[in-house]
């Protein structure tokens, strides 16, 4: 039994959900060996060398594999598949990205975003946006599973010691996609699915304009924009915002929802935050049912208090 | 070009799904069943790709049981040219569901194939790659903007912390993210219409492909649930509540 886990990186550091991920490797048997591919990322091999559990990092430095691109990443997966019983990756979306295609290509089928290992064969993964939870066993020789950042705990540091670094001399060529650029997320905020605070509004902010007050509220406390289904549809916000099942699932420690009822659809997007608040001219609105504090009232006038008040 | 889309039919997300007693899975009898909202996107997409003319042929398909092609015939409504239905089981893996198509890609020759990034029910986010695994397409998945120019197709992806910007070479695969288009409505003639427009079915035998399982879903059970809390009065009392007992401010 042995575990190849698919380093995430940026050339230079251990992404933090692949730290997440070794951690969550850790409950497998067998040792976990790290694959860093990419290109004059000795740094990042060295990092993961360091992990408690690393038995081995196997380094594929090359300008082939720069930007980690998954067409010629998952056949190297693939050829060095051997005896590995299992490969994982974090569920970010470079993992999505890549893992299904490395099982198509081995023939198997593959577990996404598991919250639990059960064994070595059955884990646990949320279906219908985590209104339920199924425990899956997999009867492949190989099992590739992507794991939820959040609901592991992150690998230590060895205390003493670092792991065999082994480079590997794979060069496979990728002629047909390039990578043509990348934008960063405007820095100002964090980005929406890895916000520690999020404040959402919804159709009760009006309009477009009223918006300003959930941003204004969100700059003061660092936190995140989100937005429900109507916001987005009656124009307030951009539908990359939406909070909801169609939309992105976040889980923070603190999730604010303004002037937004808590439908079904909404609920799923958010009933995993540690601590809900709501806040909402209707006493009977759904979303207080979940919200550890709910606040009755005119947003209008509660939201400048806030502001003030935070 | 043509460019195929590949939909599934789910339960409709403003439905409050319900777990079935015995722990097999989710109730769908007598549930409200809608195309998956990705999908919509999918097939929205494509029907701009033919009005920008850049393409001129848009084809639907589905795998499912025989009341799928209610999901095509919506597809259909909403510009597609024709549709085909894999009749099958409910209950496809990704995997099986990507050597389908791979087997109806080898047969219509698209040069684009569009799909949803993930479906609702199972939320796997599989298919697509799987599907460039085996035809050996580039992909270009989590779309947010998708430019056709020539023989190539430039994709912005979402990823984690903004956007990535490749360039794939034509025949390619894409899956659809939320930013990438806002779905039409199927007006009431085009629904007419659609009821015309040819809808052909296979079996997953006359394309050559075993229907194999890898997964055994031993049960589905209900997530911790969560009760409401209190209701505070004042702004002074929330924030003192969350900085002082919640501690998250």
């Amino acid at each position: 039994m042995a575990v190849l886990l698919i380093a995430e990186h940026d050339n230079q550091v251990l992404g933090h959900d692949t730290l997440k991920a070794m951690g969550a490797a850790g409950s497998l048997s067998g040792g976990i060996d790290v694959l860093v591919a990419g290109v004059h990322c000795q740094k990042v091999a060295e990092q993961a060398s360091r992990i408690a559990g690393v038995q081995r990092v196997l380094v594929a430095d090359s300008t082939v594999y720069e930007h980690q691109l998954a067409e010629n990443l998952s056949a190297l997966v693939a050829e060095i598949v051997g005896k590995y019983t299992h490969i994982v990756a974090a569920a970010t979306t470079f993992g999505k990205n890549l893992l299904p295609r490395v099982a198509a290509l081995l023939d198997v089928g593959m577990l996404s975003d598991v919250i639990a290992i059960e064994s070595d064969d059955t884990v646990v993964r949320p279906i219908y946006a985590g209104n339920a939870l199924a425990r899956v066993k997999s009867n492949d020789a190989v099992k590739i599973l992507t794991v939820r950042g959040s609901a592991f705990d992150t690998a230590s540091e060895r205390s003493e010691g670092t792991a065999e670094i082994a480079s590997l001399d794979i060069e496979i060529a990728n002629d047909v996609s390039r990578f043509v650029g990348r934008e960063s997320a405007d820095s100002a905020r964090p980005e929406l699915s890895a916000a520690r605070i999020v404040v959402s509004g919804g159709r009760g902010l009006g309009n477009k304009e009223n918006f300003a007050l959930i941003e204004k509220l969100a700059d003061k406390l660092g936190a995140a924009i989100g937005a429900s289904r109507a916001a987005v549809d009656a124009g307030f916000v951009s539908n990359d915002l939406q909070v909801g099942q169609t939309g992105k699932i976040v889980a923070p420690d603190l999730y604010i929802a303004v002037g937004i009822s808590g439908a079904i659809q909404h609920l799923a997007g958010m009933k995993d935050s540690k601590v809900i608040v709501a806040i909402n001219s209707d006493p009977e609105a759904p979303i207080f049912d979940i919200a550890d504090y709910g606040l009755v009232g005119d947003l209008f006038e509660i939201l400048p208090q806030l502001i003030d008040a935070v | 070009m043509k460019v195929l889309v590949a939909i599934k039919r789910v339960i409709d997300p403003y439905v409050k799904v319900r777990l079935k007693s015995d722990g097999s899975g989710v109730e769908t009898a007598n549930v409200k069943m809608a195309m998956n909202p990705f999908c919509e996107i999918a097939v929205e997409e494509a029907i701009r790709l033919r009005e920008a003319g850049h393409v001129s042929e848009v084809v639907v398909v589905s795998a499912g049981e025989a009341v799928c092609q209610e999901q095509l015939r919506t597809a259909l409504a909403l510009g597609a040219d024709r549709a085909v239905h894999i009749e099958a089981t409910a209950n496809l893996e990704p995997l099986c569901v990507a050597k389908l198509l791979n087997a109806v890609i080898a047969k219509e020759q698209p040069q684009l194939v569009l799909l949803g990034k993930q479906s609702i029910d199972t939320d796997n986010n599989q298919v697509a790659q799987m599907l460039s695994a085996l035809t050996h397409y580039p992909q270009g998945t989590f779309a947010s903007k998708v430019v056709v120019d020539g023989d190539a197709v430039t994709v912005t992806r979402e990823v984690d912390g903004g956007l990535e910007t490749l360039n794939l070479s034509l025949p390619a695969i894409i899956s659809t993210d939320l930013r990438l288009n806002e779905p039409r409505y199927a007006s009431l003639p085009n629904i007419m219409k659609a009821k015309k427009k040819p809808l052909e079915v296979v079996k997953p035998d006359e394309l050559g492909v075993a229907v194999t399982q890898h997964h055994e879903v031993l049960d589905v059970f209900a997530p911790p649930q969560r009760s409401g809390g209190e209701k505070v009065q004042s702004v002074t009392e929330l924030v003192d509540k969350l900085k002082n007992s919640a501690k998250v401010i």
